[in-house]
């Protein structure tokens, strides 16, 4: 049963159609795996075995139908901060306690419409804010890849019997693995775990600064941020509602394309959702880039960037120069500004998104003497660290005195961002590469990161450009780094021309390989 | 510009967080880390730009102004740590 878990959403997709398996038979090879391996990896917080197989139920009889939707039968994985009807929904924060909507997010929705079976709620940041999916309440999820180091072993000399074969010894090299626990990234961590593991088929995921991306990048799997408006934003727990967009983590390019297909739509309910057709992602993947204009922007050659990584850089152009296209040099002067500016957007627009959490429409309530210390008392219980910092630098650069200083100026350095993407696309340039992250995966509770919010915030430094300038982009898995680990490339695409990422990502995909963690747990 | 610990308190209590003295102090550094970083923006010359106010340029949609939903008290408040009769209750705030 348990290699139904590796098939990818594409072969299984073949296989429930052609009658080979069934989605009662996939839903419960999910389920058994992710009883298994969710003791070590928290990737889930919440497993709704029963909907499974109810819709699993559903599926079969509609593909013993033949009519099958574009998803039907697949098992997904839902991130927390997607709101599901009579479900845990919690961004994975203490303050939503015991929240369960009344109602479904739009890209659920679309997804389930399509067929799709919910096999649970995903682990991930609380409320999207971090870069490690350590700020959850539910604690850490860990990434299924672990550091390995290669041994050379020496082979005794051995003989088999009187004057029989002699083994002549001499040297081997051998993989071990380091048990020391690595974080999948954030802050769809849980996605991201869950999808290289084969605890999902894939799964939803959100991205505020690079919150898909990164941590696909740290897993070994593929993720794409879409073009703003692109998703429904209905439904889906806000962070910054400028920057926030929903999009997949999946195991390879055509799975992503499969997925995002599905989640888009045009909203009503999203007064930011644009209306525009939802193309079929799938149909590019495969088709030649030849004569595609590539651009490399000399800003994200950043200091103490490791080998590893401007390697993996290189050997991406060199891929994509071998696939025939034009690989040109290009500048994007304000790059080092998007991280301080996101700084400040992000946050102040989190303190008015969170300031609904007040204790008296849903979640958490601590009693106090009177309205305000309930408040206050609720939302110091409710809240964690990071969250906290987070909703006091918004309050900070948003109140009187302080707002032209610091959120004027940081809108209008967004400004000059988005200019920078919009004059090399004016020049011809189709596609932008660069890595995804400046490391690999780094360890859980690592010193350095906890210690200084900054440095932390740095994984974000190649991502976040994408959400200040509203552009789509996608990570997908181009190497593994000295240590054994995933390493990520990032394709940044013009506005709603996601097709070309799933286009070029996928020719990067046909010169990788796929990579996939030995399994540990 | 950097935060001292009366401001770290006068802001917390505007985002409605009680913070402890201790809270307070850890915050104020991790503050000032923060805005220290951010004061790079400073050196961008921004004269004459616009602050980006839609990150894709499209108009505000509007929809016709009748009801589309509603009838759904029960499920409003379903949620709610204390009701009564479909109404949130909170501590008196008026005497």
């Amino acid at each position: 049963m348990s290699d139904l878990t590796h098939l990818t959403i594409s072969e299984a997709r073949a296989k429930l159609r052609g009658k080979e398996i069934s989605a009662a038979e996939i839903t419960e090879a999910y389920l058994s795996a992710i009883e298994r391996a969710n003791p070590v990896l928290n990737a889930y917080i919440a497993v709704t075995a029963d909907r499974a197989r109810a819709m699993a139920k559903t599926s079969d009889a509609k593909l013993g139908k033949g009519e099958g939707g574009a998803l039907e039968g697949i098992p997904l994985g839902i991130k927390d901060l997607f709101a599901t009807e009579g479900v845990h929904t919690q961004a994975c924060s203490h303050v939503l306690d015991g929240f369960k909507p009344h109602y479904e997010s739009t890209v659920t929705s679309n997804l389930w419409a399509d067929g799709a079976v919910m096999l649970g709620k995903l682990n991930m940041d609380e409320f999207a804010m971090g870069s490690s999916n350590e700020t959850s309440y539910y604690g850490p999820v860990i990434n299924p890849w672990r550091r390995s180091r290669l041994d050379t072993v020496v082979m005794p000399t051995t003989h088999q019997g009187d004057g029989g074969f002699v083994s002549a010894g001499g040297t081997k090299t051998e993989r071990t693995l380091d048990n020391a626990q690595l974080v999948p990234g954030g802050s769809s961590g849980g996605s991201a775990s869950a999808v290289a593991a084969f605890l999902c088929a894939g799964a939803t995921a959100t991205d505020t600064g690079g919150s898909i991306r990164q941590p696909a990048a740290f897993t070994g799997t593929v993720g794409i941020k879409p073009t703003y408006g692109r998703c429904s934003r209905w439904g889906v727990v806000a962070f910054a509602s400028s920057l926030d967009q929903a999009g997949p983590i999946a195991r390879d390019v055509r799975d992503a394309a499969i997925l995002l297909k599905s989640m888009a739509s045009s909203d009503p309910k999203d007064t930011t959702s644009v209306d525009r057709p939802v193309p079929d992602y799938e149909a590019v993947i495969g088709k030649p880039i030849k004569g595609m204009m590539v651009g490399i922007p000399k800003e994200y050659r950043v200091d103490g960037m490791p080998e590893d990584i401007e390697a993996l850089w290189q050997q991406g152009i060199a891929w994509l120069k071998d696939a025939g296209a034009e690989i040109v040099d290009i500048s994007l002067p304000h790059t080092k500004y998007a991280l301080p500016a996101y700084y400040i957007v992000a946050p102040a627009e989190a303190s008015s998104n969170l300031a609904r959490y007040d204790g008296v429409r849903y979640g958490l309530r601590v009693p106090g003497k009177d309205i305000v210390d309930m408040y206050e008392k609720t939302r110091a219980a409710g809240f964690g660290r990071e969250v906290k910092r987070r909703i006091m630098i918004g309050t900070y650069v948003l109140s009187a005195g302080y707002y032209d200083a610091y959120y004027l100026q940081a809108q209008k350095v967004r400004t000059l961002i988005r200019r920078d993407f919009e004059n090399v696309f004016a020049a011809g340039v189709d596609v932008i590469l660069t890595p995804a992250t400046p490391s690999a995966a780094f360890g859980v509770a690592d010193e350095d990161m906890n210690s200084d919010p900054v440095k932390m915030y740095l994984n974000d430094i190649f991502t976040v450009t994408v959400n200040m300038a509203g552009l789509p982009g996608i990570s997908v898995p181009a190497g593994l780094d000295g240590k054994g680990l995933p390493l990520g490339l990032q394709l940044i695409g013009r506005p709603f021309d996601e097709e070309t990422l799933f286009q070029t990502a996928h020719v990067i995909e046909q010169a990788a390989g796929k990579f996939q963690p030995e399994k540990w747990w | 510009m950097s935060v001292d610990l009366q401001t770290v308190k006068r802001v917390a209590h505007l985002a409605r967080i009680a913070v402890s003295e201790e809270d307070a102090e850890r915050m104020t550094g991790e503050l000032n880390a923060i805005l220290g970083f951010v004061e790079q923006l400073n050196e961008v010359d921004v004269s004459g730009v616009e602050p980006m106010t839609s990150v894709t340029p499209m108009e505000m949609k509007k929809r016709q102004d009748v009801v589309t939903d509603g009838d759904k008290a029960a499920d409003i408040v379903a949620n709610a740590p204390a009701t009564e009769e479909n109404f949130f209750l909170v501590p008196k705030v008026v005497e």
